[in-house]
This record gives structure tokens, sequence and C-alpha cells, in this order.
């Protein structure tokens, strides 16, 4: 066997990458509860790609059979509903994976010097993410996915000059057809998956050669000892793979659980108008998108449209995602550790994350005179915590942050 | 030969135009693939006019028709329904048709070529959801000044019987007319094309 091994590592550098990424990448050994989405949200990955190949055995995408086709898969498909109901509560679990891993690098400042890349990799990684989501929503041809996707291929269509030819584009047909389902099935299945993988290989690789973050947001690599190991690092392997198996554990407990008692989610993960085939000549009562845009879509909801053009909403709703590349360079204290910051950025970090929830409440419910405003002061708020960091974060008086790690 | 100073500049010149002349392949390569994925020839086709026996269109009466996979309305509008055209001008944001997209012929108080028959895309132009038809006054939760019209529950946009929209809503515009004419016999509305569009 070592003699094979051998054989390998004169051709493949098999034995130094393990070494480099798992049994010799020193991670700081204080990581605690938020440590565990990096993982998860791998192993969500991997549960999306293969149920996700075992559906397109059996899916068609044709506006003729593709509501059908899910019907096949969930009545005469051998466990059938099973792969259908893992692969979409896997969509809705790796959106709230990916939500709390990047509430964790906001309290830790994960995204600070020299982790920028690790960042900018990450925003893009949730971009792809969201363009995946949305793509494989219409695939099942319900009304909210035919609607959803109407909706959303429409706000191309509002950008000034070419906006009507780019949404004509997009869909390849005057409204949302099979031609559109075609291509959003080879995307789907084909261009973003490659993509994600390729960003989240850039984005381990980034964060291996920086190495992690930790709570106390100190540089582990600041104090090692006599072999040119960090003092407070341990191995990756078996360290934290040991402790990330006992976060799939208990994610997976929760994950079958909504898989085999409530697959909708009481309408969220699947939504009602959903189990109806699409019909391009009637829009169902109040179409929203699925839980995971809210928050988004109540900010495109909540800007008024200027001079006949519904364009500002489009665009700030575009710029809620965007802004997120600029935190690394908005962010300037030199205390990357919520638990060394001052009071004003805890405060101004709760208020973002209220109004982000509060955002995707009123993204699901209509939209009516109190929700509009409502949904005005929390995108007020929303952008306020960009400014207010970039001000709070140059005269904020931090505490003293420790040398090493701190285990309480 | 190993002796020989290297002509930096000649390299250069060589990098720098191979990578020109790549670049240009590579765009020229793009074109077909963007140009793929617009508009097929099929899809082009279906876009075909389509004619419609009016005389089985009740007064009050809305029918949807299918035009290039669009819901197309045609409205028989009643004297009541014509005459709440005018009383609502103050609340619409463009009653004049200024900005809205329509043939010539409909851009009026009707918006359309008899008062009596609306023909319209009943596509919202907020987001494209496709609208209710409201007709009654006062209608349920749309307000007791409801004089009749298009609601599209997807972002709250209201529209008058002639799918003019009112003042300060998400839709920017009023509904989009299509091209449409009426056909010698009176009783034949034809959609997706009229005099001008008209070939062959």
């Amino acid at each position: 066997m070592s003699k094979l091994l051998t054989w390998v590592d004169d051709r493949f550098p098999l034995t130094k990458m393990w070494r480099e990424h798992v049994s010799e990448y020193y991670a700081p050994k204080n990581f605690n509860f938020w440590y565990y989405f990096g993982s998860l949200a791998m192993l969500v990955l991997v549960l999306q790609i293969v149920t996700g190949i075992f559906l397109t055995m059996h899916y068609q995408p044709s506006a003729e059979r593709a509501f059908s086709s899910v019907e096949f898969i969930m009545r005469d498909v051998n466990y059938g509903w099973l792969i259908r109901y893992m692969h979409t509560t896997g969509a809705s679990m790796f959106f709230i994976i990916v939500y709390l891993h990047m509430f964790r690098a906001l309290l830790y400042g994960s995204y600070k010097k020299p982790r920028e890349l690790i960042w900018v990799f990450g925003v893009l990684i949730f971009l792809c993410l969201m363009a995946e989501a949305f793509f494989g929503y219409l695939l099942p041809w319900g009304q909210m996915s035919y609607w959803a996707a109407q909706v959303i291929i429409a706000l191309f269509g509002t950008v000034p000059f070419v906006g009507p030819e780019l949404a004509q584009w997009i869909r390849g047909d005057f409204v949302v057809s099979e031609a559109t389902l075609t291509r959003f099935f080879a995307l789907h299945v084909i261009a973003m998956p490659l993509v994600l993988i390729a960003l989240v290989v850039a984005h381990i690789l980034a964060l291996h050669e920086v190495g992690s973050n930790n709570p106390d947001g100190v540089e582990i690599k600041k104090n090692k000892d006599a072999n040119g190991i960090p003092k407070d690092g341990i191995p990756f392997h078996p360290y934290y793979t040991v402790k990330d198996l006992v976060g799939v554990a208990v994610f997976f407990i929760i994950f079958f659980f909504i898989v085999f008692f409530m697959p909708t989610f009481g309408g969220f993960f699947i939504e009602r108008p959903n189990f109806e085939p699409a019909d391009p000549l009637t829009t169902p009562a109040n179409i929203h998108p699925v839980w995971y845009f809210t928050p988004f879509y109540a900010i495109l909801r909540a800007v008024p449209s200027l001079a006949g053009s519904s364009f500002p909403g489009v665009a700030v709703m575009g710029a809620s995602v965007l802004v997120l590349f600029l935190l690394p360079w908005l962010d300037r204290s030199p205390v990357r550790s919520i638990r060394y910051r001052s009071i004003w950025f805890k405060l101004l970090l709760a208020v973002f994350v209220v109004s982000f929830i509060i955002l995707g409440y009123l993204g699901a419910v209509p939209a009516g005179t109190t929700e509009t405003i409502v949904a005005r002061i929390c995108t007020i708020l929303y952008f306020g915590f960009f400014v207010g960091l970039y001000f709070v974060s140059k005269f904020e008086t931090t505490k003293p942050v420790p040398e090493r790690v701190t285990t309480k | 030969m190993a002796s020989e100073e290297v002509d930096r500049n000649r390299r250069r010149f060589l990098t720098g135009a191979t990578t020109v002349v790549g670049g240009a392949g590579l765009v020229a390569l793009a074109v077909p693939f963007v140009s793929s994925m617009g508009t097929s020839a099929r899809a082009q086709a279906a876009g075909a006019p389509i004619e419609v026996d009016i005389s089985l269109i009740q007064e009050g009466q809305r029918l949807t028709f299918e035009w290039r996979g669009q819901p197309v309305w045609v409205v028989r509008r009643s004297q009541r329904m014509i005459d709440s055209l005018e009383q609502i001008e103050g609340r619409l944001a463009d009653p004049e048709s200024q900005q809205s997209t329509q043939p010539e012929y409909a851009r009026n108080r009707y918006r359309s070529r008899e008062p009596e028959f609306l023909v319209m895309i009943g596509i919202c132009t907020h987001l494209g959801c496709s609208p209710s038809y409201r007709p009654q006054e006062g209608a349920a939760g749309l307000g007791a000044d409801w004089l009749g019209g298009f609601f599209c529950a997807c972002h709250g946009s209201s529209y008058d019987l002639a799918g003019r929209v009112y003042a300060d809503q998400p839709a920017p515009l009023n509904m989009e007319i299509p091209p449409h004419m009426f056909a010698e016999d009176g009783q034949t509305l034809v959609i997706g094309e009229d005099e001008e569009t008209q070939t062959g």
C-alpha cells in the first residue's frame, strides 16, 4: 500500500496536498459554534450535486412535460420523492447556512486584511448561488416558477436603452417559454455548478494561504513554536474533522426532519402556487420569490419608480448585494472581533441584522402602505450599516486585543 | 546564437499582436453563441397575427387571447365604462399616453380605434405580471372611488378601463396596445397586424 502511495506521490502531489490542506493545516484552537457553517456549506453543495444528478435522470426540460415529469419523480420513481425533497430542502438549507456563515464573518471581522479575497470569493459564491437557485426554481414549471421568472427577467427589461432587448435575449422569446426553460436547465445543471465549484476551490485555497481567522480575531501565525507551527493552532485533521462531524450529525437530524415531516415548510421552501402547472395567461395572487430572496425583493419594492422607469428599484436592489464586496474596505478598524469592538459597532450590526430580517418578512407579504413605509426605513437602515461602519470603524474606541487566543 | 541580444521590442510587439488577434477571434466566436440565445426563428414566426370574432363578446366582458405567448385582452366596454374614462383623468399618471407604447391610432382617451373595443396586452408595465379585471365600480378591496379597471396584485398597480395607470404606482406606464385592426366585415378583429405593419 505504501509502495503504491510512493508511486503516486512521485507522479502527483497527493500526500503533499493532504498535508497542506488537511492533516497539517493548522487552524486556531478556539473555534466555536459559528465555525460549523463552512464545512456544512460544503456538505450541502455535495448533497445538491448528487441529488441533482439523480433528478436529471428523470426530469424532462420541456414546457409540455416539465411539470408532469416532476410529478412522475414524486409518484412513480422509486424514492423519487426523497431525492426531490432532499434537493428542495437542500436549496433552502444552503441559504440558511450561507447567511449564518456570512454573519460569522461580520462578527469576527473575517473579511479584513489579509482575508479580503476570501470574502470577495465568498460574495461571488453567494451571487452564483442566487443565480443557481433562481434558474433551478423555474424547472418544476409551476405557477410560481413561471411568474417569479417572468418578474425577475423583467427586472433586466428596466435597464435604460437596452432593457427590452436584453430581457428578450435572456428569455429567448417574447415571454417566458420553453426557450427559457431549456436554457435555465442548461445553466442550472452545467454552467452554474461548474462556476460554483471553481469559486469554492478559490475560496478554500485563499483561506489556506492566509490561514483561518478565529473568534478573538488574533493572528495565530504571529506566535509560532520552534517547528514553525502556530502555538494556538491545531491540525484540521483529526481535530476539526471530528468536530465538524458532530455538526454534520446535528444538521442531518434537522435536515431529514424537514424532508420527512414538513418538506414544503409551510409554503416557504416550496410555495403553494407551484403545485399548479405554469399558465402564461393568469398570474397567481401575491407572487413573491422564495424566502431567501425576499429581503432583496422588499428593497426592490420599497424604491419608488422615477421618471416613468422602475430601474431605480432594480439598481438599488443590485447595489444591496454588490455593496457586500466593499465590506473589507469600508470597515477601517484594526480590530477584527466583535469581542473587542465598541458598543457602536455592536448596535450597528444588530440594526443591520434586524432590518434584514424585517425586509425578509416584508418581501413575502403583499405590499400595503404601512409595509412600504417600513420597507423604506429598513432599506435605509440596511445601507446605513455600511455607511455607519465606515465612520464608526474609524472613530470607535476598542478594547485591548489579547496576544494569544482565549478559550472560555 | 546564445550571445545574441534579445530584441525586447520585437518580442513585446509579437506578444501584443498575438493577444489582439486571439482576442478578436474570441469575440468573433462569441457572436454566434450569444446570438443563439436570441429569439429563434420559430418564436418569431409564432408572433404571427391572430383573428378574433368580436360578435362573441358581450358588453362589459373581457376575453383573453394568446398572441406571441402573451395574454391579449379584448374588452367590450359599456357606455358607463366609456364615460368613466373621462371622469378619472385627474388621477392618472399618463392620461394622454405620451410616454406609453401604443400605435398612433390608439393614442387617445380610449386607447383604441373604437371606444367600444379595448385591445390590450394584459401585462403590467412594472414587472410583467398579468393584472386582474375588476370592472365593477367600488370593487371590493379597491376603494369606494374605484371606477372599474385592472389591478395588478403583484405590486399593487391600478389601471383604468383603458389600461392607463394611476399616478404614484409601481408601474410607470400604461399597458401596451398591440397593433390591431378590424377586418372589412366588421366582425373580425385582427391582433398583431394593422394597415402599417401588414405585409403582402
